[in-house]
């Protein structure tokens, strides 16, 4: 049987292929399968998913509700009407993602940019300085912003301090559980993911186009224009997949600098499943999130690509 | 033209720090000028200061002593953009994300040549390096010599007075580069550019150059036409590095302007030969050099001061030619027979073992400075 086996081709394709395959049916498959029927499902009375419908009741309820159908919600006399609140939820996580990514852009292509300029030693203590804030968890890592950005906190302390040798009556700023924060925070998170990439891209780059451009005449701003960004671009697209996706999924960092102020579709999701114990909605949000993630991804990746260069080049 | 130089380095030093922390001096003291139009070569092996001495003049590197000129200009630290010289480098350098077109128009685009003239004149450069219909091509889908050739049109496009080419032909192989070779050469003479280019082949620079600078351990060791520099090398270093040599060390026993004997210890005779260095003076400790194909090789003989016999220790054919080594009194030459003649019979070539005369013309003979 095995030197049968050791002719098939075929076969041993299948069979190399085999545990992957099961592998991502068990972890990504079902799961989505069972969210998918979950999403259509409604609340039973004790809290349990019942797949009983009635005439008050389709199994499409819980999507018409996230688009903005409300029977609860109305004025009086109105039977149903238009409430926005979960159609606003998806555009802020949708507008604090594309926020989010293009401050990260903005902040980490000099930074990426200075550390693939820099002497070879050097390098490789920026890159450990990028990557040392990974070591340590990531809640913690939005905790210590939140003492920063406290009214008591060191930033206020600071700007406190300076006001007052200019002798400018200074009220410290309210900064924490603002949108704000969270971008601010939502930054910091993504940063890392984004220099790398980019540097990557960076490095790679031949010196001598460098001074190839200058001998054909280019300035060093027309060089950066003209070849520099063009050859690190694969870094920027890659860049932004690896931190737009995460972004328009977490919750972590709008729960704790946004003070329950700044909701999500990430912190929807969280509450319908933990807070308001209604599987059934959280399902059809994260179904939405998916979706919508997917159509900003597939337009972006036919657009630019995903980058791949980097990796293969 | 201001100068009748298109290139001149006067006095130029440049001094690396090694990572070890010692100070190099990659370039030393070098003076060279280079003449409009000229086919200009610095040759020599890795490490010699060409290639640095050719990054001074594009502006790439600066020189810590001395002073680069560009048609008569004193260079200073004006940067490669604003320099009118244009550079093909040793890995062409092509910007992958732009089409072969796009390469070459990039330069013009730079100056802010309009798009008509920069279609014309992109259309000609790539003509001229027969290119045609390749514009649409990334340079990635293009074959080594094709890659080359774009480099080549991308800074001719610009028309410089001075092309300054990197070993551009270092990574093709032996046939095309040959190919290559006369291409530019033809090439520059047609366009009547200066050219300085660098090498480590010496075939190479031979073939092309109008004058080659000779170059080791950052100093210049001689510059000459290609003839002078085989023939008369200045030096041990140079008529080491071009070509082949056989060296005998010995002692000067008499000199005059044409013609010194010279004793040899390895052939416990004295040898007549042509001075070449200057300041040879009487007893002085000399090399004489003799170029292997120079040594007159016969079977029959008589001891006189430029006959000596020897035993062929051993032969190798090669086709052209034949390579035989032969020990006269411990002295150890090769001689280079040419096989003017068709022949297959082994015996018809000289035998290991067997008793030769070599003939050492006087003016074959080289007297060179020890180092």
């Amino acid at each position: 049987m095995l030197k049968r086996l050791r002719e098939n081709k075929s076969a041993q394709g299948t069979l190399l292929a085999l545990p992957t395959t099961l592998w991502l049916f068990i972890l990504l498959v079902v799961p989505l399968f069972l969210t998918l029927v979950i999403s259509f499902g409604r609340r039973g009375i004790d809290g349990n998913v019942t797949f009983v419908f009635d005439q008050n009741h389709t199994p499409f309820d819980n999507y018409i509700r996230l688009f903005g159908y409300s029977v609860t919600n109305c004025h009086s006399g109105q039977a149903a009407c238009f409430d926005p609140l979960y159609v606003n939820i998806l555009w802020r996580s949708l507008a604090l993602a594309f926020n989010t990514t293009t401050l990260v852009i903005l902040l980490a292509y000099p930074l990426a940019y200075f550390i693939a300029r820099a002497r070879p030693k050097q390098r490789n203590m920026y890159l450990l300085m990028v990557l040392i804030p990974l070591w340590t968890n990531f809640v913690i890592r939005v905790y210590a912003w939140m003492i920063l950005l406290r009214k008591e906190g060191s930033i206020n302390i600071v700007i406190g301090w300076v006001m007052r040798w200019l002798n400018i009556p200074f009220t410290p700023l309210e900064m924490l559980y603002t949108p704000g924060a969270v971008l601010v925070g939502m930054v910091y998170e993504f940063l890392p993911f984004m220099i790398l990439p980019i540097y990557t891209s960076l490095e790679k780059i031949d010196p001598s186009l460098y001074e190839a451009a200058a001998d054909l005449g280019a300035n060093p701003l027309k060089t950066f224009f003209r070849v520099t960004l063009p050859l690190s671009m694969p870094g920027v697209v890659a860049g932004t997949i690896l931190v737009f996706i995460p972004v328009m999924g977490t919750f972590i960092v709008s729960d704790i600098l946004g003070g329950r102020q700044v909701i999500l579709v990430g912190n929807l999701i969280q509450r319908q499943f933990l807070d308001a114990r209604d599987p059934t909605f959280g399902s059809a949000a994260s179904l939405i999130l998916m979706i919508m993630t997917l159509i900003v991804t597939y337009f972006y990746t036919r657009k630019f690509g995903f980058g791949e260069e980097i990796v293969v080049a | 033209m201001t100068s009748e130089f298109a290139v001149e380095l006067r006095d130029v030093v440049k001094k690396f720090i090694t990572p070890e922390g010692a100070e190099l001096n990659a370039v030393d003291h070098v003076t060279m000028q280079i003449k409009n139009g000229e086919f200009f070569s610095m040759l020599g092996s890795s490490g010699c200061g060409k290639t640095t001495s050719l990054r001074m003049i594009a502006g790439f590197e600066w020189a810590t002593e001395g002073e680069v000129y560009i048609e008569g200009k004193a260079m200073g630290r004006t940067p490669p953009f604003q320099r009118r010289v244009n550079t093909v480098f040793q890995n062409y350098a092509l910007f992958q994300h732009l089409t072969v077109y796009e390469n070459v128009a990039f330069g013009l685009e730079m100056e802010r040549v309009g798009k008509d003239d920069i279609k014309r004149r992109a259309g000609q450069a790539l003509e001229m390096v027969q290119l045609i219909g390749m514009d649409r091509r990334k340079p990635n889908q293009l074959s080594g010599g094709q890659q080359q050739r774009v480099a080549l049109a991308r800074a001719l496009v610009k028309t410089p007075n001075v092309l300054l080419l990197d070993e551009p032909l270092g990574a093709l192989d032996l046939k095309l580069r040959k190919e290559m070779q006369l291409e530019l050469k033809a090439l520059q003479q047609r366009l009547g550019i200066t050219f300085i280019y660098v090498t480590h082949d010496q075939e190479e620079a031979l073939t092309m150059s109008d004058r080659i600078a000779v170059m080791s351990k950052g100093k210049i060791q001689q510059i000459g036409v290609p003839v002078e520099v085989y023939e008369r090398p200045a030096n041990k270093f140079v008529a080491d590095f071009i070509g082949e040599s056989n060296f005998l060390a010995g002692r000067i026993e008499s000199i005059s302007e044409n013609e010194a004997s010279v004793f040899i210890q390895d052939l416990n005779a004295a040898v007549i030969g042509t001075p070449i260095s200057d300041g040879l003076i009487k007893g002085e400790a000399v090399v004489v050099c003799i170029r292997p194909e120079k040594i007159r090789i016969s079977e029959k003989g008589a001891l006189n001061q430029k006959l000596f016999p020897g035993k062929v220790t051993n032969t190798i054919y090669i086709g052209a030619d034949t390579h035989v080594f032969v020990d006269a009194f411990g002295a150890k030459l090769k001689v280079w027979e040419q096989n003017r003649v068709s022949r297959l019979d082994p015996k018809s070539f000289y035998m290991v073992g067997q008793e030769v005369w070599l003939a050492l013309m006087p003016e074959n003979t080289l007297v060179l400075k020890k180092d």
